[in-house]
């Protein structure tokens, strides 16, 4: 429990990526079988329990204090384990800590009372950060600030693999994963991938270099299809098991009920998770209704119908097509979605072209209908074979020119870690004119990267010699018609919004110049942004 | 016996003794005040008189100016004073240099006000004594059973074991700037760091002060951008404020750590986004 513990405390204290990956490497690697393997279930959140619920902790924790000031403390802290964790009075010497392998076969397979004493004892023998990892443990929600993708990662570092063949073997293991670490460790083989609905790794396209890319390319060599604008996802359908995963392998059958039910065929498919009316392509607002979910609703269902866009066959029955090239694979994923005649399950057309320029035509005037909702255009080698990660050359994503608009910085926000000395997070705004003619600013949006470091103290320097005002963190800045500082904003897409006052959100800005030269009377309205919703 | 309200009550001004006529750590300017230590919520500027031992008194006059009172009245730790028949007498409290409990005692009845205390031990003030008393006023800033505080000793030899850890980063501490930066600095000396210290600016009066009533601190260094490189491998001890801002641009990859009995709760150094406590 003492190293497990430690290892949560460090994770919960630092926000960087790299640390967090060479703290659960040296956990992983100093740690025996088998609590590093439940540990590793905890941080990828496949444990849970039904022992031990918050109100059982809460009422042990005041029937061993004054419950007016566990109250106290518990709104003073605001979260249940960590109250517990530093209020429970430990009784040195009362008990031996316990191993957390020991913590999960008691969790798994004692009765509920026992469990309960079980935990009343631990509590006493462990100082409080182990107390609080104890508890976070059995309530669930770890919030370490570690993906189960970080996890999957780390796991790859240990083994020196790469982490799509970690994500390749994940489904078909079970914690605490003696298999897996044996593998990772040289003393046996692969754990076998085979496991009926499991997740093939995916292959990602390299964004395209313009400059550098086409003149080498031959047009003949690729074919292209539309970059729609959904999620990535792989449909599984494999001996009865029906699995829809996300592209970094995280199971969302759960959130797409009416899509699962709808996989009827036998293979796998990579496509594009979409929301489809009427048979026309919906924007990606809708489909983030859909998003992130854990149950869903008839009327949901109703409202957002989800729809696959298929790229890809990875598999057709019991057999493995990945090393098919790209247009025999692409023939037998016609053949399956003809057979299948399902509403729900269509192909993502290729769009055919002679040249470079003529396909730069199509990707910057696309035709009527979906097309236009396309993010761009995707480009893969016909003979390319299905290869996970993102390997260089065979496929390239080639997405349209972002938007852009001039508007003016309003506010700053200080950044985090490396930049919390710095005012690195801006909100923006354009002009919009009232019925008396008055000019005045509406933020539009928020942008915190696209800048580079240097810029990062040029802004920094501006924001701190131009305060208006300070509201904690975020300073509000001189933004006047002959004085402030203009961004260009570059963004994806617009979509209506009641949240915002605008009424319009951006999807993914960014600074993309800063228009020293601009004087922000020249920036946009918003009626420039009005126009481009309709 | 006497009523204890007749001898100390509340009042919108602070903590009143009606027969002696003085308040206790005021929060207004009054006539007559006695004042516990110098943290800037118990210690003003602006009252007529102040007793206050004499370490309190040189610090009040290092922060606020030598005119922060009309009459400065020192009152050495045990020695009792009487106003108007009230007997007033300052007993450490441990808490920083110069910090006391006020023990007032009047027809019988002894009244303690602790002041911030703290019964574990200090290098740099002497250790709280309890006074038999009739009634204890106490300060209860960390009186939430949330906050159990390890012993600074094992805090320290963290901070140490981290700069082992990590020769290439400054190990940045936060520390307020009367009281715990001196106590880091010499529990520190105490677990055998002998290079230089590096203080933010803000500290080094306050360093000096505490060197010339006798608290030992060792070697300190002004941690200016022209000193010394980037201060890899060294520690560098500043006020909490100058954590977060331009200041510490100038470090190594700094490790930042809080030294504050507030850090015990998770959800704080996360906000703050100090790397350890």
């Amino acid at each position: 429990m003492r190293a497990f513990a430690d290892l949560l405390d460090r994770l919960s204290l630092t926000a960087s990526r790299n640390t967090k990956l060479a703290l659960m490497v040296g956990y992983l690697a100093e740690t025996p079988d088998p609590d590093r393997g439940w540990a590793l279930a905890a941080l990828t959140g496949e444990l849970s329990f039904d022992a031990a619920k918050p109100a059982f902790i809460r009422k042990a924790a005041e029937a061993r204090m004054d419950p007016q000031l566990f109250r106290w403390s518990y709104d003073y802290v605001g979260d249940l384990a960590e109250t517990v964790a530093l209020v429970w009075e430990a009784k040195p010497g009362a008990n031996r800590e316990p191993q957390l392998s020991e913590v999960i076969d008691a969790l798994t397979s004692a009765s509920r009372s026992e469990v309960q004493r079980l935990i009343e004892t631990w509590l006493d023998a462990l100082d409080p950060t182990a107390r609080w990892a104890l508890l976070k443990l059995m309530t669930g929600g770890l919030r370490v600030g570690v993906s189960a993708r970080l996890a999957k990662q780390a796991l790859a570092q240990l083994g020196g693999v790469e982490v799509a063949e970690i994500e390749e073997v994940w489904h078909g293991l079970s914690a605490p994963y003696g298999d897996l670490f044996a593998w990772l460790e040289g003393r046996s083989d692969r754990p076998s991938a085979v496991s009926p609905g499991r997740f093939r790794p995916v292959m990602l396209a390299q964004a395209i270099d313009e400059a550098v890319d086409f003149p080498r390319l031959d047009p003949a060599a690729y074919v292209a299809e539309w970059k729609w604008d959904g999620i990535r996802i792989q449909a599984v359908n494999e001996g009865g098991v029906r699995r829809l995963y996300s592209r970094t392998g995280d199971d969302i059958s759960k959130t797409f009920p009416d899509m699962v039910e709808a996989l009827d065929f036998e293979g796998v498919i990579d496509g594009e998770l979409l929301v489809v009316r009427d048979g026309a392509l919906a924007s990606f607002g809708d489909l983030q209704q859909r998003l992130n979910r854990k149950t869903v609703d008839a009327k949901l269902i109703q409202t957002y119908p989800a729809a696959i866009r298929a790229y890809d066959l990875l598999a057709e029955g019991a057999e493995d097509l990945r090393h098919l090239p790209f247009l025999e694979r692409r023939e037998r994923l016609e053949a399956l979605v003809a057979r299948l005649g399902s509403g729900r399950i269509d192909l993502s057309p290729l769009q055919p072209f002679e040249t470079w320029e003529g396909l730069a035509d199509l990707r910057s005037d696309p035709p009527e209908g979906d097309a236009q909702l396309a993010e761009g255009v995707m480009l893969k080698r016909a003979d390319s074979i299905y290869e996970a990660g993102r390997p260089k050359g065979p496929w390239f994503k080639w997405k349209r020119d972002p938007h852009l608009i001039d508007a003016v910085l309003m506010y700053a926000q200080r950044g985090h870690g490396k930049r919390s000395s710095f005012y690195s997070d801006y909100t923006f705004g354009v002009w919009t004119t009232d019925a008396l003619g008055q000019r005045s600013l509406t933020p539009v949006g928020k942008a915190y990267f696209g800048f580079t470091d240097e810029e990062l103290k040029q802004i920094d320097k501006f924001v701190r010699d131009n305060t208006v005002e300070r509201f904690g963190p975020v300073r509000s800045v001189r933004a006047e018609p002959h004085f402030g500082l203009v961004l260009e904003v570059a963004f994806e897409g617009l979509q209506r919004s009641t949240r915002h006052k605008s009424g319009v959100a951006m999807r993914f800005p960014r600074v993309h110049r800063l228009r020293w030269d601009k004087s922000p009377g020249e920036a946009d309205e918003l009626t420039t942004l009005q126009r481009m919703l309709d | 016996m006497i009523r204890p309200e007749a001898l100390l009550r509340p009042t919108p001004a602070g903590l009143y003794c009606p027969p002696g006529d003085f308040y206790i750590d005021p929060v207004r300017p009054v006539d007559r005040a006695v004042i516990t230590h110098g943290h800037a919520d118990h210690a003003r500027a602006g009252h007529g008189t102040v007793l206050a031992t004499p370490q309190t008194l040189a610090i009040m006059a290092e922060r606020y100016g030598a005119d922060f009172t009309g009459v400065e009245q020192a009152g050495a730790y045990g020695e009792a004073v009487v106003r108007d028949g009230v007997e007033v007498t300052l007993v450490p409290a441990g808490h920083v240099l110069g910090s006391a409990q006020a023990v007032v005692r009047w027809q019988g009845l002894t009244c303690v006000v602790s002041g911030d205390y703290k019964r574990r031990r200090d290098p740099t003030c002497p250790g709280f004594e309890p006074v038999p008393c009739d009634v204890f006023i106490t300060e209860a800033t960390f009186g939430l059973p949330v906050f159990r505080h390890p012993p600074a000793e094992q805090e320290i030899a963290r901070l140490l074991r981290s700069v082992a850890q990590f020769p290439d980063r400054t190990h940045l501490v936060g520390a307020y700037a009367l009281g715990k930066a001196q106590r880091v600095i010499a529990l520190l000396r105490e677990a055998g760091w002998d290079r230089p210290i590096f203080v933010h600016g803000a500290l080094e009066r306050l360093n000096r002060l505490y060197e010339a009533h006798g608290v030992a601190l060792g070697p300190l260094a002004p941690a200016t951008s022209t000193t010394k490189g980037d201060f890899a491998s060294e520690i560098v001890i500043a006020p909490p404020s100058a954590l977060q801002d331009r200041w510490s641009r100038r470090f190594a990859d700094p490790v930042t750590a809080f030294a504050s009995g507030w850090m015990r709760v998770r959800a704080r150094p996360a906000r703050g986004a100090a790397s350890c406590r």
